[in-house]
């Protein structure tokens, strides 16, 4: 393409592909009720955007939903990212047999549905339906091997002198990974952070299976509030919504951005 | 897939002699992880094929084998290969979709300028946004224009919004891509006196071939596995033609006919290991050419 021709294009492009869609949400976030309700690109004839967010914030109960998102984002993200990486090391510095079958098991799971209907079923005879614990266990059973998958592979591209001298100087598996390993493994663990968070903060489909109705994340919040007969065609509210849901990932990547993208990219196409 | 694994770990030099990495790098490493994964995804699985062949619902407390009256049921109504099929027309459209999309965007966007700058952040958008949400915004959208009523193209309106809110990370893999090719390789190209055409196709094409695998094995698993942009801009309708097996899962788990959403979830496992074996061995192919 030209150069004089690419820039316009570029910024055409954007405007259509992303600019309306995301227009609509803010344009409909701000209407009042009477004119949201067949919702269009038009722009409301009074902004009312803090208000509508303040009205979900108290109807909906997003606190109590964002508190669920936390509890459960937090320790999947702490425990896989740890838990992943020791395996993973192990898996990579050891040749046998036995670890290459252990590291096909481990990462079969990236192609491999998890058993929605069966699990729980599972977590009802271990006494963990319903609980944050038990959809924790589960998002650790999905994405471990995701984790496992992206570090062995990161792991075989270190030189292992590195802790070979500590080893020398008589330290521990335990200290060689946490004070040698663990530092080194920060790129690739920072792609892992970012994908698993995007995928566990938005998931709607496993968490309602093992913990709907029970305990409110926003995205089962949302859906709620959406397909039931409260919000149908409030769509100032729905989107006022979207927004507030939106906002705590958007503003981790504006903060975060130039890091995301190298972190992200370097894992994939190394 | 074991035998490749193994000829890919006899293959590798090893770092040390094993009784050395006894000790250095002990085996309980793996203990905890391997058993979360036993324990809340290989149990679950192994469950699928016992839970599938029983009458398990929400109904009576007794479960029972009834052999494979489920699977007789789903297939003779014409639900089960209706789902299959419009699972695979779905996840093959969205692959589809998001690689051409991203691949475009990245072409389009690859010199590091302002505008391209600014404008990959807003493609970026879509990836962070919960799918859900990116749903209610094209259900909104498409309201009253008859896109998502239509039983013969609505399935490939909701694919093309599942490429639309994932092309973004599509484009930055193509993006890494396009950059790792060395600079030298490309003025040898034109030094050759090769067309931009031609460089493009014989010297950048084949060395995208990484990103090309990941896009395209990453697009197949996530929409084998979708659910939330269907359910949010069509909850399966018009007269179930966008049905996919995970809302089909959904709906009947939720009218508790709980061993009927096993089988199917059983089907989908299977469907996906008779796909997943080309996409492992591309998978394993991007290793060995890294190393």
């Amino acid at each position: 393409m030209k150069r004089g021709v690419q820039p316009v294009f570029t910024v055409l492009l954007t405007a259509v592909v992303i600019g309306i869609p995301l227009w609509l949400v803010i344009a409909t976030a701000g209407k009042s009720q009477g004119e949201a309700i067949d919702p269009d690109l038009s722009a409301p004839s009074s902004w009312q955007l803090l208000a509508n967010m303040k009205q979900v914030w108290t109807d909906a109960d997003v606190p109590a939903a964002f508190l669920g998102s936390l509890l459960i984002v937090v320790p999947t993200v702490a425990l896989v990212l740890i838990l992943g990486s020791m395996a993973a090391w192990v898996l990579a510095r050891r040749s046998s047999r036995i670890t290459g079958l252990l590291y096909a098991l481990g990462i079969s799971g990236i192609i491999l549905p998890p058993a929605v209907v069966t699990v729980v079923l599972l977590l009802r005879q271990l006494g963990l339906a319903g609980t944050a614990i038990g959809m924790i266990g589960v998002y650790l059973g999905i994405y471990l091997s995701t984790v496992i998958f992206f570090v062995t592979g990161f792991v075989r591209t270190i030189p292992a002198s590195l802790e070979e001298a500590a080893q020398i100087d008589g330290a521990g598996p335990v200290a060689v990974f946490r004070r040698i390993v663990l530092p080194l493994l920060r790129p690739v663990l920072a792609t892992a952070t970012i994908l698993i968070c995007l995928y566990v903060w938005n998931d709607v489909f496993y968490a309602f299976f093992v913990v709907g109705g029970r305990l409110d994340t926003l995205p089962l919040n949302l859906f709620r509030v959406a397909s039931a007969g409260l919000y149908l065609n409030n769509w100032h509210l729905i989107f006022a919504y979207v927004i507030l849901m939106s906002l705590p990932l958007v503003v981790v990547f504006a903060v975060a951005q130039r890091k995301i993208i190298s972190g992200i990219t370097g894992g994939a196409v190394k | 897939m074991t035998a490749t694994a193994l000829t890919m770990t006899r293959a590798r030099p090893a770092p040390s002699p094993g009784t050395i990495t006894r000790r250095t790098h002990p085996l309980w490493f793996l203990l905890p992880a391997y058993a979360l994964l036993l324990l809340f995804f290989v149990l679950p699985t192994v469950y699928q094929f016992i839970y599938a062949f029983t009458d398990w619902s929400g109904f009576k407390a007794s479960i029972n084998p009834v052999g494979l009256d489920n699977f007789g049921q789903l297939a003779s109504d014409g639900t089960l290969f209706r789902a299959l099929r419009i699972t695979v027309v779905y996840a093959v459209l969205v692959a589809i979709f998001q690689n051409l999309f991203g691949f475009g965007l990245a072409v389009l966007l690859e010199r590091d300028t302002v505008i391209n700058r600014i404008a990959r952040t807003f493609f970026l958008i879509p990836v962070l946004m919960s799918a859900l949400a990116v749903g209610y915004i094209f259900q909104a959208l498409f309201k009253g224009t008859g896109l998502l009523a239509d039983t013969t193209w609505t399935i490939v309106v909701v694919s093309l919004i599942h490429a639309w809110k994932w092309m973004g990370l599509a484009m930055l893999i193509y993006l890494a891509g396009l950059k790792t090719i060395p600079l030298d390789v490309l003025e040898a190209a034109r030094i050759d006196g090769a067309s931009r055409w031609r460089t493009f196709w014989s010297v950048r094409a084949p060395l995208l071939a990484p990103a090309v695998t990941f896009n395209v094995a990453t697009a197949l698993l996530g929409s084998m596995n979708g659910f939330d942009v269907v359910q949010a801009t069509t909850g399966g309708g018009p007269a179930r033609t966008t049905e996919l097996l995970n809302i089909f899962i959904y709906r009947t788990f939720g009218q508790g006919l709980f061993a009927q959403a096993t089988t199917m979830s059983l089907v989908l496992f299977l469907m996906v290991v008779v796909f997943a074996f080309p996409v492992i061995r591309l998978l394993r192919a991007r290793e060995r050419s890294m190393s």
